[in-house]
């Protein structure tokens, strides 16, 4: 039994006065998720990473195909009892107290309420609310009110969490608060769902990723495979080269990058790695590293999503507007 | 019924936390204490008066609750987006209205007890002791409570599928209306249009029969109300606002929250 399934799910949206056109929002997703797993969803702004969620959350109704969560349909909302979910961007009460407010969700659990007031006040501690649980929402910031949705989308100890863009709005130390939670819920032996555009997260985080794009599955796989896809080129660094070492290596060469006292090569992607050396060293370069440089996710994510709508890597594309992560660029073995 | 009854519980919190309506139950119980001033000055009508003041002021005053706490509830989820906390915890959509309209009708119940509170100490005031014959308002209220439960659940099926101001507006059309049934009724059969006629016969079986539970002046002249009526009047009630939830039932059950 999967933790969540989607077969063929498709959602079209009527738009206009007359509401007689229709929006493709989802087009024949499909995808499982096992359970115990972390599990991202991934998509520029607009893909339909929320209408997913959405869907398998019954707020809005598929247009054709179906789902299930932990093997019940979608339509039974008795399943809603083992998920929790944070939408994007939450919205609680203004006239709530932070434990008020998961006290309530509790009772919406139907848990009873010395229970409530238990877990309310053992996971605001864990979100790191706890001096804040009698302080009205209203005068929460958005990092506190995105670790009080958590809170409220944990109270029934689900199996399945979903999260919208959980780190949405968090500063640094939030994300990693968020970040480490995610982690311990996979180590409780639970399985996480969760929608991001912030692909470093992703990396950090996912054992499998969904890749939309204009509500198309645009690639699907477990991240180790992703990330040891193949090697996209191989790198050289040396220390201080000089004018005829870089023209010793310049047939090899792909690009050239110049960083302080020491120059980057990124070599041509045929290049024979031995005649390199061997020139290198003829010319009397002093060699720092010589590393092959494997796909990132953002490269694999970019690939997919240009790639899908015909467009040049690093053109202005949905791609644009992710959150760029040096560090993501490239991922050293 | 735990999930109906935390959202009951949940929406009359929400209700009770709005200044608004301190300041609703506040000029009726300044309308009520002003009742006592009025009677004071007028010779032998003095208590006909009081009690048509009071339970005018409790009506009014309770229909305005009802209006603006039926159309926002509601409203306010689906705008402020925490219905989306709530729909995806195991609760059934049936299970959220009738839970919403059944905090709204605990809150207009709380209201009104506050409101018959002051009422029942200015009559007190006036006349100096209480009496059976005292009870007759107390019927008239039970009325004015059925009516404004009837009122809330207009209020409600109106604001799933419309905004606050025109859900006001039609709300507040319909009781008017409502209140003038007879009237339009027996306009229709004096018209020599037939069609008419039974346009506004049926609409008058249609349309929610708000005057039936009008009888401030009965009450206030010590007249009890027959017990037949009492019941009826409850059954209708009763009958009505099921039809009118289950109406928002249907609607919201179909609803999308983009």
């Amino acid at each position: 039994m999967w933790a969540v399934e989607t077969i063929e799910l498709t959602k079209e949206y009527p738009v206009g006065f007359w509401r007689r056109r229709s929006k493709l929002a989802l087009d024949r997703l499909s995808f499982t998720v096992d359970g115990r797993e972390i599990f991202g969803l991934l998509g520029p702004n607009g893909a339909g990473k929320t209408t997913t969620l959405k869907l398998l959350l019954r707020l809005v109704f598929p247009t054709s195909g179906s789902g299930r969560i932990l093997g019940r349909p979608l339509s039974d909302v008795r399943v809603h009892a083992r998920i929790g979910y944070l939408p994007e961007n939450p919205s609680f009460y203004d006239h709530l107290t932070a434990e008020e407010l998961v006290n309530y969700a509790g009772w919406l659990f139907g848990l009873p309420g010395a229970e409530c007031r238990r877990r309310s006040r053992r996971l605001l501690e864990q979100v790191g609310l706890a001096e804040s649980a009698g302080v009205a929402v209203r005068k929460f910031s958005k990092g506190m009110t995105q670790r009080l949705g958590i809170a409220q989308a944990l109270v029934n100890d689900p199996d399945v969490i979903f999260l919208d863009e959980p780190m949405s709005g968090l500063d640094p130390l939030g994300r990693r608060q968020v970040r480490d939670l995610i982690l311990s819920l996979r180590q409780e032996g639970k399985t996480v769902f969760f929608s991001t555009h912030i692909l470093s997260d992703a990396e950090m985080l996912c054992d499998r990723v969904a890749i939309l794009d204009r509500g198309r599955l645009q690639g699907l796989g477990s991240l180790r495979e992703i990330l040891s896809l193949s090697v996209s080129s191989t790198e050289l660094v040396l220390e201080e080269p000089d004018g005829d070492v870089l023209d010793a290596l310049a047939p090899f060469t792909a690009a050239t990058v110049r960083t302080g006292d020491r120059v980057r090569l990124e070599l041509v992607s045929d290049a024979d790695v031995n005649a390199v050396l061997e020139a290198a060293l003829a010319a009397g370069a002093r060699i720092v590293s010589l590393n092959p440089v494997k796909t990132s996710l953002e490269d694999f994510f970019l690939a997919r999503v240009a790639g899908s709508t015909g467009r040049e890597r690093g053109a202005s594309t949905p791609a644009a507007d992710l959150e760029r992560i040096p560090e993501a660029r490239s991922k050293r073995p | 019924m735990s999930r109906v009854a935390a959202i009951a519980v949940h929406a009359f919190k929400e209700s009770v936390r709005e200044k608004v309506l301190y300041n609703l139950v506040f000029f009726a119980l300044l309308m009520i204490g002003a009742g006592i001033l009025v009677s004071s000055v007028s010779i032998g009508i003095n208590q006909i008066l009081l009690v048509n003041l009071g339970l005018s002021a409790i009506s009014v005053f309770g229909l305005l609750i009802a209006v603006f706490i039926g159309i926002s509830l509601v409203w306010k989820e689906i705008e402020r987006r925490t219905i989306y906390n709530v729909l995806s915890k195991p609760v059934a959509r049936f299970e959220f209205i009738l839970g919403k309209y059944l905090g709204l009708v605990l809150t207009l119940t709380v209201n009104t007890a506050i409101m018959t509170v002051g009422f029942y100490l200015a009559l007190y005031y006036e006349k100096g002791r209480l009496g059976f014959e005292d009870l007759a308002p107390l019927e008239a209220i039970y009325f004015i409570l059925l009516q404004l439960a009837l009122v809330v659940g207009v209020a409600l099926l109106l604001s799933t599928i419309s905004t606050p101001v025109l859900s006001a507006v039609f709300t507040l059309s319909l009781y008017l209306i409502g209140n003038l049934l007879e009237d339009l009724r027996g306009f229709g059969e004096q018209s020599a249009n037939a069609m008419l006629r039974n346009l506004l016969r049926g609409l008058s079986y249609v349309l929610p029969n708000f005057g039936t539970f009008s009888v401030i002046s009965q009450a206030a002249h010590g007249q009890l109300i027959p017990g037949y009526r009492l019941w009826s009047n409850s059954l209708y009630a009763l009958l009505y606002l099921t039809v009118l939830v289950s109406g928002a039932v249907l609607i919201f059950e179909e609803r999308e929250f983009r």
